[in-house]
This record gives C-alpha cells, sequence and structure tokens, in this order.
C-alpha cells in the first residue's frame, strides 16, 4: 500500500508525519520525493546511506548532418530548439528531454548525452527503507529524480510505502502521487491554510485518489477554517495534531516524537490506525 | 533593413509591449521602404520557452534590430547568434521609437534577465 503525504504549502507537516508513521509501520519504506527540499533523511538517518546519481538525456547537433529542416524547432512543445544562422541551438535548461527530436530528425542528426541533475541517497533506519531525492541547484524540474523514486516503490510494490511529496499543487505534485492508493492531505488551520487544502485537494480530486486530512497546528477552542472546509467538501478528518511545544522541540531537534513520547506514539498510531482503515476501504 | 519592436496593439501609435517573448504582436518596419507590418507571436501563449520561439519568429521576418524595453537571456542568446543587433526601446509609442532609433537616440540593450519561466513579470 501506497501512502502519498502532501501539503498546499511548505510548513504544515509533511514530513513530521510521514516520518512519524514511516517509523510506526513494520519494514515500511519512505520515498522523500520532495527533491528540492527533502529533509525525512534528518529523522530517519539512514545508516551507511548509498548515493545514485541520476541523469537526463539532452539531444546534441551533428551540425554536418543537420540539412535544416527544422523539424525539429517546429515539434517541440518546450520551445527548447532555434535554428540560427544555420545552426541549430539546443537550450539544456528549458529542454524536458522527451527524445522527440531524436526520434523525428529524418537527417538522424541528433545524439543524446547524459546530464546530471541529482542524487538518490538510500539507506535504512531500523526496518525503514529511505531513499531521498536531491535536486543539484538551478535545476529546473525535479520530474525524473521522483521518476526514479517511484520505480524504486514499484520494485517494493507489496511495502508500506510512505510518499512525502513536495508542497504546492504543480507539476512534481501530480508526479510524486500518480502510484498512491491513498492520499494523506495536511492543513494548517489558518485561512491561508485552507486555501492551500483546497487547491491541493482539487488536484487529489483530478487524480480520482481516495483521500483524508489530517489537522496539524490544532488550538483547542480556536476557529480552523480548514476543518470548516472539510466540513463544507465531506472530506475525511483522518485525525487532529494539537499545537504543541512539546512537539515543536522534538521536530525541531530532528527526533522522531513516535520513540519519544508514548503520548505522541498513541497519537500517531491512532492515525496510522484510521489510514489504514480508510486507505482498505 | 528591418526593425522587429513587440507591440500589444497592430497600430502604430501604440507603446511598446513590455514583454519580448510574450508581446501579441511584433511591428516589423522596413527603413527602406517605410513598410510597416504586423506579424503575429505565436509563442506569446507558449506554456515555456516563448522567448526563444518568439526570437526565433523576429529572425526568421529578417530583422537585423529589435528594439525591447527588455528581454531575456535566452531570447537574447537566439537574437545575438543570429546578428539581430538589440537597442533599449523607450516607453514612447512604436513610431517614435523608429523615429528616435533612426536619430540615434536609443542605447544598445546589454542587460538581460534570466527569464520568468511562469514566476510572473
Amino acid at each position: 500500500m501506497k501512502i502519498a503525504v502532501l501539503s498546499g504549502k511548505g510548513g504544515t507537516g509533511k514530513t513530521l508525519i510521514a516520518v512519524n508513521l514511516a517509523a510506526l509501520g513494520h519494514d515500511a519504506l519512505y520515498l522523500d520525493c520532495d527533491v528540492e527540499e527533502p529533509n525525512g533523511h534528518l529523522f530517519l538517518k539512514p545508516k551507511n546511506p548509498k548515493e545514485k546519481e541520476v541523469f537526463v538525456k539532452i539531444p546534441q547537433v551533428d551540425n554536418e548532418l543537420c540539412d535544416g529542416c527544422r523539424k525539429c524547432v517546429d515539434f517541440c512543445a518546450f520551445n527548447a530548439l532555434a535554428y540560427v544562422k544555420e545552426r541549430l541551438v539546443v537550450f539544456e535548461d528549458i529542454c524536458h528531454s522527451c527524445g522527440g527530436c531524436v526520434l523525428l530528425c529524418p537527417q538522424k542528426a541528433f545524439s543524446e548525452k547524459d546530464k546530471p541533475i541529482g542524487k538518490i541517497v538510500s539507506g535504512s533506519w531500523g526496518s525503514v527503507d529511505i531513499h531521498s531525492g536531491f535536486m543539484n541547484v538551478g535545476e529546473a524540474s525535479g520530474v525524473p529524480l521522483i521518476t526514479e523514486l517511484l520505480s524504486i516503490g514499484r520494485e517494493n510494490d507489496d511495502a508500506l510505502t510512505f510518499i512525502d511529496c513536495p508542497p504546492g499543487s504543480a507539476c512534481i505534485v501530480m508526479e510524486s502521487i500518480q502510484d498512491a492508493d491513498f492520499c494523506v492531505l495536511v492543513a494548517e488551520p489558518t485561512i491561508f491554510g485552507a486555501h492551500n487544502l483546497s487547491m491541493v485537494y482539487e488536484l487529489v480530486k483530478l487524480f480520482d485518489k481516495p483521500m483524508g486530512v489530517v489537522l496539524n497546528k490544532c488550538r483547542r477552542g480556536s476557529p480552523n477554517p480548514s476543518e470548516d472546509f472539510c466540513h463544507e467538501n465531506k472530506i475525511k478528518i483522518l485525525g487532529s495534531i494539537p499545537f504543541d511545544t512539546q512537539l515543536g522541540l522534538l521536530n525541531s531537534n530532528a527526533k522522531i516524537a513516535v520513540e519519544e513520547s508514548p503520548h505522541f506514539k498513541e497519537l500517531f498510531s491512532d492515525l496510522f490506525e484510521k489510514i489504514k482503515e480508510e486507505a482498505t476501504k | 533593413m528591418k526593425i522587429a519592436i513587440p507591440a500589444n496593439e497592430k497600430d502604430i501609435n501604440t507603446e511598446v509591449s513590455a514583454s519580448f517573448g510574450r508581446a501579441p504582436y511584433y511591428l516589423i518596419h522596413d527603413t527602406q521602404s517605410g513598410e510597416n507590418t504586423f506579424i503575429e507571436n505565436t509563442a506569446a501563449q507558449a506554456a515555456g520557452g516563448a522567448g526563444i520561439k518568439a526570437a526565433q519568429l523576429v529572425v526568421d521576418s529578417g530583422a537585423k534590430v529589435a528594439l525591447s524595453p527588455r528581454l531575456g537571456q535566452n531570447a537574447a542568446d537566439v537574437l545575438k547568434n543570429s546578428g539581430v543587433e538589440i537597442y533599449k526601446s523607450n516607453d514612447k509609442s512604436l513610431k517614435d521609437n523608429i523615429e528616435d532609433f533612426a536619430a540615434g537616440k536609443l542605447s544598445l540593450l546589454d542587460q538581460f534577465h534570466a527569464g520568468f519561466h511562469g514566476h510572473g513579470g
């Protein structure tokens, strides 16, 4: 079973929830798809981490073979190619590595080179297998790293898998949730939080995935616009995590709350059971 | 010689478009004949790489000079590789900019932004 943890904004508690649930699961798999700022490894500290570089294919043209037909320029949906002064120019940062130009070229003028865009760091913490994607600074898209992480998930299809998603509702989030059997949406109790929840809710609905919400940073007796949003849209509330100094302290010291306190172990265990119950419905 | 200027409307009395890559039209002015032609910028609505495709259109129009208030690095690379000279336009009309260019009042644009790439601008 694959459970994606996502939210419309950063700092809501995706990693808090994902690492604590993974720590409770036996032989769980944890995939950190937040490749722009992966931080799960700060909590689930992998032993003997192994690194694997991830590359994308970038077309290179042999201008001796190119006859200037421009079929590739017209084809490129990302406008990564230009033909000027009888030479083809490839804009590497714009290229999405679809390979279309290479297939299309009647002159077979293209070859491809590997361009590194980041790495996957893999290791284990107790019985949890951790794989984190790290995108190189300055790269435009982390999607190829996420694809690589998901392929690890597919190789371990039977494992209880937690996919720690990037914040927001952009391409990299869509990529991250595609294999998920269930989506856990984490939301803050503010108007801004409810707005971001609504965006990510729309996205998950588009993908037709079953989902539920975890309300984080809740204060008793205070209004919670995210909770209201769930009621209005009949979204299952999986649980609430209080706005708690002790939890904040544990988290800011990179501790796993369920390991440190029976109280939090109980709180996350209840959440874990609720998610399993909903996900297997 | 042909001059290309990004335009919001097909009217030489309107001002220069603030964006090069996403301007809806380009005015192509022929200095020999005095003829003004507006071409549509088919890159204006592109999801990405608009500057590259737009610069390709301008190069293909045969323009040797482009006037623009600002320009992204990718568009600048395409134009410069093609030998198109880029001058900084002012906030007056398209027509006035052509006259100012002819009178030598415009300076070369030599600073390019990294591009907005989906982040507004």
